[in-house]
């Protein structure tokens, strides 16, 4: 059993409800950072607690917040981020669906420690009855005094707002939520500058995913020197994981960063192991738009290391032999699976969400959804999977924003890892419509019982 | 709010227009905003309204949007038609928005899709003769785990089969049948 | 004056120094000639252009004196500013070529490529770009995207599959017009300009839009059709306007004024007047003075870019006889690179054979031979 720090209490009877929250010791953090410690003490404690940005980017959240400017007379803001769509992610609407109240208490610490008066949470329209959760539980915080004027007796105000998107998971990316934020279409900025300099309605402004904030209670409560000893390396803390696909058990998972890819998707606390008896094929470990890596890869490094659920082993081998934690979206596909079915549906996705804006990923993105698309219906030529790697490698790096590269690494890896499979659709127009590349020599090393 | 009150003068010269309960939450959503910055309210505006006529926006709906938040109308077109969730087209009662994107295809939402097709006699952005069901197919929505997915207005229904789909269809027909 | 902080900065080996916050775009177009990357987006006199088109990639070998490491990713010249001691590599980087290379066939990819009956031939900065940094076949061979045209008013044509989506008649709308009432409609790669409902433009300034506009999309109705430029003459001219600045160059053949644009500078972009602001112009010296009578003639204008437009400068009597150059020795023995694929029937080359039927893409020449075995 590893360490819970988020989800610890998530299955108490009510835990939604402030009363239920605050007598499980709820709000605790909220008391020692206004009354015991300062802005820049918090700052000091989260940049301890080694606290990796959980959206996706992985950057150290103390470090960020020390970026934000502090021009005189210039209000400042905190906005969460819960866009969450990357898909095979669904931990930040787990975490506001069940313990609304922990986000709030991490938030209303962060607005100190930044000096929000007005905090926005930024949230994908579609969650419509957690905007709901959100907003009820605004309302139980604010009467019983942790938001509004003068919180605790300490002359901190703070309201938090909850701001629906409208169905763009571009509106995940900082400034174009930012943008999204102020009533405009989701293109995201063109940086720098940065938000921490010129943000919402161009006032400093840190960005800071769902489970991100949502840590800084237990990192108060417990120090940030005590947070860091969880884990290891640079990974500390604990982590959620959002597993699908073909598992037994799909869910949302706390896990503390030491456990080993093979134990959380075959022990039964974590995935339960492949659904139906089949074997695992690939595996895309940090949403959709990591590197997928095939069975072998996944679990133990290029070296035959142990491959380890954080973010240092996941990476292990670069983008050739190794992916990333990204979002802790982590897709599982087993052995009837099309890897050229499931690039192509990501490819659409990345084509349905860019922006338009910039020429590489408005018309890259398209073109490799269509190349995809007839490869997949059996009307693919050879050069047709040169000609895909060369236009995810002009769109990669050369964007506005990293949708572009969130585009094309996931062709990329696709054709890397399992390009005879693409061959084999080729070669096999009509065979390829009706049956499966299967496992071939991606077979799962490990032995699953019948 | 200076925005809302030069707007309220304006009211009657238009069709559309917000009750007065929709006016009060319109106005609190305008007031989370600093000041001048009440274009911010738009996204949720536009819900507002969305929700108030009929389910989609019309250009007339969109112009008042406008006129309520001291905007130009274009400055709404741009942001109605940059995000999927605004429909800028009439729509059946209940919209099945079934996701298809990798996680819930490799968990079967292809199968679902058929299925629903053939239940409903439609195809992908259709809406039934009888003006009940629009079938719209979506992109992830944050359910993978719960794959096959679908959404129905504000509810995710999730871990769908075919019995499930049977009844959900059931359950809204009915719906629309003690509307009318 | 203060005294202004100067940065050295060298770009393809050249070096130079340029007041802090210059981007490095701007330091190129000072040096000049093939050192400046293209740049389809940005526009210098519209705030918050740029970023946008990624034809401007540059790389930035050393970051600054102070912290000389490279930068990790090219980066867009128009919207990066040079910091002290920081080094450029634009058309010495194989991986700028090799970037740059793909966004023209990206810009490309759903342009119809209507070359020979589009309005721009000869100034369109598309053109300009795939001659210089794309190659000569598609490798795309899906379904082009296609809108219908639309007028935006009496005076403006919009012809939305030429567009490139840079933004800058958007920008110009909202900041040299009161009311902007065109803008960027949907998302992703059905992204358009558009109105939404038919309505016009027609802000005194909106005529702006046309030259701003790097490709044909934007086009000037009271001229559509009537010439090629490169067959007409610009002239320096100017009127006394009570609206604009009244500087204006014309396009004459013989002593007809064909069309009225802002004067424009060796990057495209409208020149500033002697007082040191942008000399956009009005509509009515725009698309009403088309007599001769109404402006006062300065002089011939000096084309300086190695345009096909400074081909029309050849002797002789410009427009008093119908010239019969053939396109190849107008454009200084050039052969065109059209990729033919046009869906539509030219007005120029009168219908003596369906374009249609050519099959794309075809060679500039293969154009010719069939029009005339037609
Ligand atoms: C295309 C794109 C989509 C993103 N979507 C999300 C998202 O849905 N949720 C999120 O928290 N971060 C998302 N991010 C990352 C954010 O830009 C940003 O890095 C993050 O919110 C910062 O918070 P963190 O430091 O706490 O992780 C996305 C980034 C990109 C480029
Ligand atoms: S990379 Fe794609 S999503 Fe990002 S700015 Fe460019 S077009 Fe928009
Ligand atoms: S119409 Fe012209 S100026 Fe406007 S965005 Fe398109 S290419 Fe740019
Ligand atoms: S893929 Fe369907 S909900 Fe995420
Ligand atoms: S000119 Fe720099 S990106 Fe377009």
């Amino acid at each position: 059993m590893g360490v819970k720090l988020l989800l610890d209490k998530a299955h108490v009877p009510g835990i939604r409800t402030y009363d239920v929250y605050r007598r499980e010791g709820g709000y605790r953090s909220v008391e020692k950072a206004l009354k015991e410690m300062n802005p820049e003490s918090i700052v000091e404690e989260v940049k301890k607690s080694g606290l990796r940005g959980r959206g996706g980017a992985g950057f150290p959240a103390g470090m960020k917040w020390s970026f934000i400017a502090k021009p005189e007379g210039v209000p400042r803001h905190l906005v969460c981020n819960a866009d969450e769509s990357e898909p095979g992610t669904f931990k930040d609407r787990y975490l506001m669906e069940f313990l609304p109240h922990l986000l709030l208490e991490g938030l209303i610490v962060s607005s100190f420690a930044l000096g929000s008066n007005d905090t926005y949470i930024y949230i994908r329209g579609e969650y419509a009855w957690i905007t709901d959760i959100l907003e009820e539980a605004i309302k139980e915080a604010h009467a019983n005094g942790w938001l509004g004027k003068n919180i605790l007796g300490t002359g901190f105000d703070c309201a938090i707002h909850v701001q629906r998107g409208a169905g763009a998971y571009i509106c995940g990316e900082e400034t174009a939520l930012i943008e999204s934020l102020e009533g405009n279409r989701g293109n995201p900025r063109i940086k720098p500058p940065f938000p921490a300099i010129q943000g919402v309605w161009q006032r400093p402004t840190v960005v800071n995913n769902v489970e991100t904030l949502a840590s800084i209670g237990p990192i108060i409560n417990m120090g940030g020197d005590e947070y860091a000893k969880i884990g290891v390396g640079r990974s500390t803390g604990t982590k959620l994981i959002s597993a699908c696909g073909n598992i037994n058990k799909p869910g949302v998972y706390e896990i503390d960063m030491t456990i080993s890819v093979e134990d959380f998707i075959y022990s039964d606390e974590f995935c339960g192991g492949i659904a139906n008896g089949k074997k695992l094929k690939a595996c895309i470990p940090g949403g959709s738009s990591v590197p997928i890596l095939p069975a072998n890869l996944l679990l133990k490094t290029a070296k035959g290391e142990t491959r380890y659920m954080n973010y240092e082993s996941l990476s292990d081998g670069g983008f050739a032999t190794g992916s990333m934690m990204g979002s802790g979206g982590f897709i599982v596909l087993d052995e009837d699976q099309c890897i050229v079915k499931n690039t192509y549906t990501l490819a659409r996705f990345y084509r349905h969400e860019s922006c338009g804006q910039c020429s590489p990923c408005r018309e890259g993105t398209g073109w490799m959804e269509k190349i995809l698309q007839k490869i997949e219906t059996g009307k693919g030529s050879m050069s047709d999977i040169d000609l895909l790697w060369d236009i995810q490698r002009k769109i990669e790096g050369n964007t506005i924003c990293p949708l572009g590269d969130a585009a094309a690494w996931p062709v990329a890896a696709a054709i890397r890892h399992f390009r005879d499979e693409f061959e084999w659709h080729i070669n096999n127009p009509d065979l390829s419509q009706t049956s499966n590349f299967g496992l071939q020599h991606y077979a799962d090393p490990i032995h699953v019982p019948a | 709010m200076l925005c809302v009150q030069s707007i309220e003068k304006k009211r009657f010269y238009m069709s559309i227009q917000f009750n007065e309960q929709q006016m009060t939450e319109c106005k609190r959503l305008v007031a989370r905003y600093p000041e001048g910055k009440q274009k911010s309210a738009l996204l949720p505006v536009l819900h507002l309204a969305q929700e108030s006529f009929d389910g989609w926006l019309s250009t007339e709906t969109m112009d008042y949007v406008a006129s309520v938040l001291s905007i130009e109308p274009i400055e709404v077109y741009e942001v109605a038609s940059f995000y999927s969730m605004y429909n800028l087209k009439p729509v059946g009662q209940f919209v099945f928005e079934v996701c298809q994107t990798g996680p819930c295809m490799i968990s079967g939402s292809d199968n679902i899709i058929t299925y629903i097709q053939q239940q409903l006699d439609i195809k992908p952005g259709e809406t039934t003769k009888d003006g009940i069901f629009t079938l719209k197919l979506v992109e992830c929505l944050g359910a993978c785990g719960y794959a096959p997915m679908m959404q129905v207005g504000k509810i995710y229904k999730e871990h769908l089969t075919k019995e499930k789909v049977d009844a959900i269809i059931t359950e809204y027909r009915s719906q629309a049948a003690a509307k009318n | 004056m203060s005294e202004q902080i100067l940065f050295k900065v060298t770009i393809d080996n050249i070096t130079i120094e340029v007041p802090a916050g210059t981007t490095i775009l701007q330091a190129a177009r000072k040096i000049g000639g093939t050192v400046a990357p293209p740049a389809m987006c940005y526009y210098s006199k519209l705030q918050g252009s740029g970023g946008k088109c990624r034809t401007c990639l540059v790389e930035v070998a050393k970051g600054s004196e102070k912290d000389p490491r490279p930068m990790p990713k090219l980066v867009a010249s128009c919207r990066t500013t040079v910091m002290d001691g920081m080094e450029v590599k634009n058309i010495t980087s194989d991986k700028v070529i090799d970037a740059r290379a793909g966004v023209v066939e990206f810009l490309l990819l759903n342009h119809p490529l209507d070359c020979p009956i589009c309005d721009q031939a000869g100034e369109c900065h598309l053109q300009d770009l795939s001659f210089e940094h794309g190659k000569s076949e598609t490798r795309y061979e899906f379904q082009r995207r296609t809108f219908k045209k639309h007028d935006l008013g009496k005076n403006i044509q919009l012809h939305m599959t030429r567009c490139i989506l840079c933004y800058r008649c958007v920008f110009t709308a909202d900041q040299l017009t009161n009311k902007r009432v065109h803008g960027i409609l949907d998302r992703g790669d059905h992204a358009e300009i558009a109105t939404h409902i038919e309505k016009s433009l027609d802000n005194e300034f909106i005529g702006n839009v046309i030259d701003v506009c790097p490709v044909g999309a934007l086009t000037d109705k009271t001229f559509r059709f009537k010439n090629r430029v490169w067959f007409l003459k610009p002239m320096d001219a100017h009127r006394d306007c009570p609206t604009c600045s009244g500087r204006v160059t014309l396009w004459n053949r013989g002593d007809e004024v064909y069309r009225v644009t802002a004067r424009k500078d060796e990057w495209g972009e409208i020149e500033d007047t002697p007082d040191g602001k942008p000399g956009w112009i009005c509509n009515t010296c725009r698309f009403d003075k088309k007599e001769t009578s109404d402006w006062v003639i300065e002089g011939p204008r000096a084309i300086s870019r190695q345009s096909v437009i400074a081909q029309g400068h050849y002797a002789g009597n410009v427009g008093m006889t119908k010239p019969t150059e053939t396109f190849k020795a107008v454009n200084g023995g050039r052969t065109p690179h059209l990729l033919l694929d046009i869906h539509d029937e030219s007005e120029v080359n009168q219908s003596q054979i369906h374009l249609g039927k050519i099959h794309g893409p075809a060679h500039g020449d293969t154009f010719n031979n069939k029009i005339e075995n037609a």
